[in-house]
């Protein structure tokens, strides 16, 4: 397990995010911040913070459930759990900025784009994300990212938020289920083989010998 | 938890489960709010509703509920005399499973039809009435209006008035109530209350006016007009001064109870008029209530099963 | 001269008494002799031992179809799953189509069942022309011809006047009417037994009082008539405490159960399954209770199958579009074995003399015992032989048991009708 970033460097990372933010639309009119339920959310409400100490006004924030949205409902296996979506002011014509605590894949932001759109049709949909970590599989780019992490597909890229976690920093670590998986299949297949494998060995090679003669 | 295949009765549902339903009913409230009310949750998925008994309300809602979570909906309506149709219901389950429907609402006369279409098709079933057995989204929409207005319904005190010897409805309340913890009682003529039903902790009543101010929820239930001169009960007449919802019995109700009829209603006989559009009545909360906890259904059996 | 030598099994005989372990010697389609220990070299042997042999099976209740119904059942499949479950003598009901209510319809019963000969089917005649509960049939005629009783099993005769005038005119004959109490404007129509699980499930009840009132009429119908009155398929506790205490006062009255009263409680309609709707009912845990006490003490003189052959089209379907009746010839040993003998702990003689020579004396057949020098009739039955029922083992045509697909316990292996093997058991 590796800790890519410390709560300062999470504090920093959204104070670059939250200047980016203002430069790149020349302040904060039309602005509307929307979270990705559940840690994209925390991070809209600390970013919408950072904005008010900026320039002393408050900006709009709602935080979007993208259960409903999902491309893979057939591949869960448990209920999925819908936890609503709170979108309290119109989004036509601001500029909305989606928020989320790491961006892989990008299908959670075509769902979340899906989801917006659906509530009308904002002027501009910027994406901001803690963490870029690759490894799309849709034509998805984050307009503000607070660190790149190049992480394999078998590791987990873990946001701890301190209103959930209780600390704020991120973690990189193998995929346990992955490991516990991998674990059992090792576990098990030698005690078979143990026993069988030096047997097998030997007729193998002899039956293998003559063939190879014979050809 | 995994939800089973299909949803006959709230008899067997446990608490956990029960509170599956409301939860997620209470969030497809919202998204019947927004501009677009549809989100692409159950899209090419198809819902085949299919109602073997008239009920126009039941199957509009459940396909308003379907398409609000872009499913395709297939309508099927066929009033059914009760002789004889045992043969058509399974070749209509084979059918069905011919033509590759994901789920199937069904409504039957027959107590059992829909266990008995689950049992025969790999399409998930969804039971919206079966004879007086069951008609567990109506009683799971009610128990949904009932938390709205009360938050816990461990405390609540329900009376329930009318024939509950022919009422799914009055079933599935009675069963979903015990099962959170709610007290529930029943008033009606004796002639309309099944054996032994305090043996589901049920408390029976035959004298409406005695009792009905102890209660948070008054469910008043359609009373069949057919039954009148059976010997059930002598007439129409008699039931209302007895067990009708009248204003001056209102006006004895806990200041902050409410008034349910799972519709629809016969205003001047188990509820009069004036009562059904009193503020006390959440009637038409009930039906917009009915499509969101249909949705939560319908997501819930036909979503997140296969691994 | 044929011999069949039957070696080493438990005889249980309640005609005689005997709980024992004999050799049975069956010559010229006899029985021959009954002894410890029996050597013929020229007999046919069956080697039996931990096997019981007991009198042929006697089934005083069933439904055959035939005429009627070919598609359900016939006389010819019916008499072979009769004779599979260990039943040399069947006495089926009236309520065929057209209703046995004439001579030549007994007559062709009669020749069916030689032509088929397997085993004695014996047919009972309606109380009235065409089941309605309106007019005696001609009952000399029909007991000249044949019938062995008079029912018009399926409903009860309503009318207290015809069935008082049914009951006086049968003792010219003495002859027991056999008869199926309900109370039709109380049972409603019932699909089920009213009570708790009729209210959970929704489905419309009969009460045990529609079947009580009407065992209470037709007690007090006995009494006053002197003649004598066989109650069918007895369920209810009520009905039992009735049966009783009218026994104790002198009247002529005998009573059935079967199987599924003394093996099922109504809890088993929870799976809406309409193998199990029955008529009467299939009722509570205390009246269960109530039908064991029943057939302990004697009140409930013998267990009938009321083998009702439905066809799978008219089964499967609603629970309440469903006929009533379940088929019973080849599961009523196995259940009489487990339950009665297995779990409640009654003798086998106590248990089968219900099934042989009580109705043999109900009717006044001749048969039912293991007696020198009567017709061979002879059931042997493994006791713990476990078994499969399956649509392939059923050889009833119709297959509605709710037992299909269970293991059970108890199997007939051979049957001896008349004096020749009739049925021995393959092993499937």
């Amino acid at each position: 397990m590796k800790k890519v970033m410390e709560e300062s460097d999470i504090r920093r990372a959204l104070i670059r995010i939250v200047h980016e933010i203002i430069e790149h639309n020349k302040g904060i009119k039309k602005l509307v911040l929307i979270g990705i339920k559940r840690r994209g959310d925390f991070i809209a409400r600390r970013i919408a913070e950072k904005i008010e100490a900026s320039e002393g006004l408050t900006v709009p924030i709602g935080a979007l459930d993208i259960t409903l949205y999902r491309d893979d409902l057939q591949l869960v296996s448990e209920a999925p759990i819908v936890e609503g979506t709170d979108i309290n002011f119109d989004v036509n014509k601001k500029i909305v900025i989606l928020v989320d605590d790491v961006l892989y894949t990008g299908r959670t932001i075509r769902a979340a784009i899906d989801e917006i759109l659906d509530f009308g049709r904002p002027k501009a949909i910027q994406l901001a994300v803690l963490i870029d970590r690759g490894h799309r599989e849709l034509p998805i780019q984050a307009d503000y990212v607070g660190k790149k992490v190049p992480a394999a597909k078998t590791e987990i890229v873990d946001v701890h938020i301190k209103e959930l976690d209780g600390e704020d920093c991120v973690l990189l670590h193998e995929d346990k289920r992955r490991k516990s998986k991998q674990k059992k299949a090792v576990c098990t297949s030698p005690r078979i083989q143990l026993h069988r494998q030096p047997k097998q060995k030997v007729k193998q090679l002899t039956i293998e010998n003559p063939k190879s003669d014979e050809s | 938890m995994n939800p089973k295949k299909d949803l006959i009765g709230i008899e067997r549902l446990t608490a956990d489960e029960i509170y599956q339903y409301l939860d997620l009913a209470d969030n497809f409230i919202e998204v019947l709010a927004r501009p677009i009310p549809i989100v692409p949750a159950l899209r090419g998925k198809t819902v085949l509703t299919l109602f073997f008994e008239a009920s126009t309300r039941t199957q509009i809602s459940f396909s308003i509920a379907a398409k609000r979570l872009s499913a395709d909906v297939v309508s099927f309506s066929q009033a059914t005399s009760s002789v004889k149709k045992g043969e058509t219901l399974l070749d209509t389950a084979r059918n069905i499973e011919a033509m590759k429907v994901d789920g199937v609402v069904i409504r039957h006369s027959a107590p059992g039809a829909a266990l008995f279409l689950g049992q025969r098709l790999d399409a998930f079933v969804i039971n919206a009435g079966d004879g007086t057995h069951e008609h567990p989204t109506q009683g799971l929409l009610d128990m949904m209006t009932m938390r709205q207005h009360f938050r816990d319904l461990k405390k609540l005190k329900v009376l329930i008035i009318g024939d509950v010897t022919h009422s799914r409805v009055a079933r599935s309340n009675i069963f979903g109530l015990r099962t959170v913890g709610a007290r529930v009682a029943i008033c009606a003529p004796p002639t309309l209350i099944p054996l032994e039903i305090e043996n589901l902790g049920v408390e029976v009543y035959n004298n409406l006016d005695e009792i009905i101010g102890d209660f948070d929820v008054v469910m008043a239930l359609r009373i069949q007009l057919e039954r009148q001169g059976t010997g059930l009960f002598p007439s129409v007449r008699e039931y209302r001064a007895c067990y009708g919802l009248t204003k001056e019995r209102v006006m004895r109700m806990k200041a902050k109870s409410i008034i349910m009829h799972p519709g629809p209603t016969n205003r001047g006989v188990e509820i009069d008029p004036d009562v059904a559009d009193s503020k006390k009545s959440v009637i038409l909360e009930q039906v917009k209530n009915g499509v969101a906890l249909r949705m939560a259904v319908l997501f819930i059996h036909a979503g997140g099963k296969i691994e | 001269m044929s011999s069949l030598l039957i070696k080493g099994a438990r005889v249980v005989d309640p005609a005689a008494k005997l709980d024992a372990v004999r050799d049975v010697l069956i010559r010229d389609r006899r029985i021959a002799r009954v002894e410890k220990s029996i050597t013929d070299k020229k007999a046919r042997i069956i080697k039996a031992k931990d096997h019981v042999v007991v009198p042929g099976l006697i089934d005083l209740h069933c439904h055959l179809r035939d005429p009627g119904r070919p598609d359900e059942e016939t006389i010819e499949t019916g008499s072979q799953a009769a004779i599979a479950g260990g039943f040399t003598s069947i006495y089926c009901m009236p309520n065929t189509d057209p209703v046995i209510d004439n001579e030549g319809i007994v007559n062709y019963i009669y020749k069916e069942a030689a032509r088929v000969d397997l085993c004695n089917v014996f047919p009972i005649a309606a109380i009235t022309k065409g089941r309605e509960g309106k007019e005696l049939t001609e009952f000399a005629e029909l007991l000249r011809a044949g019938a062995r009783a008079f029912s018009d099993d399926g409903d009860s005769v309503a009318d207290n006047n015809v069935f008082r005038h049914a009951l006086e005119y049968s003792k010219a004959f003495n002859v027991p009417i056999f008869e199926h109490p309900i109370d039709k404007a109380l049972a409603q129509d019932g699909l089920m037994n009213e009570g708790l699980v009729s209210t959970r499930l929704g489905l419309r009840g009969s009460p045990a009082i529609a079947e009580e009132h009407s065992v209470a009429r037709d007690l007090l119908l006995a009494k006053f008539t002197g003649a004598r009155v066989h109650l069918c398929h007895i369920s209810t506790k009520g009905a039992v405490e009735l049966i009783r205490r009218a026994k104790k006062e002198g009247v002529r009255v005998t009573c059935e159960t079967c199987p599924h009263y003394f093996y099922f409680n109504d809890e088993v309609i929870e799976s809406f399954d309409a193998n199990y709707k029955v008529n009467p009912p299939i009722r509570t845990e205390a009246d269960r209770q109530a039908i064991l006490e029943g057939l302990k003490d004697g009140t409930i003189d013998c267990i009938a199958t009321d083998h009702a052959p439905h066809c799978q089209a008219e089964k499967e379907v609603e629970f309440a579009n469903a006929p009533y009746g379940m088929i019973g010839f080849e599961t009523a040993v196995s259940l009489v074995v487990m339950e009665l003998i297995g779990k409640h702990k009654m003798t086998w003689l106590d248990v089968i003399k219900k099934m042989t020579v009580v109705p043999a004396g109900i009717t006044g057949e001749k048969a039912g015992s293991i007696n020198l020098g009567t017709t061979a009739n002879v059931t042997i039955i493994s006791p713990d032989t476990r078994w499969q029922v399956t649509e392939g083992s059923i050889r009833s045509r119709s297959k509605n048991t709710p037992h299909l697909g269970k293991e059970l316990k108890g199997r007939v292996t051979h049957v001896v009708c008349r004096g020749k093997v009739k049925y021995s058991f393959d092993g499937k």
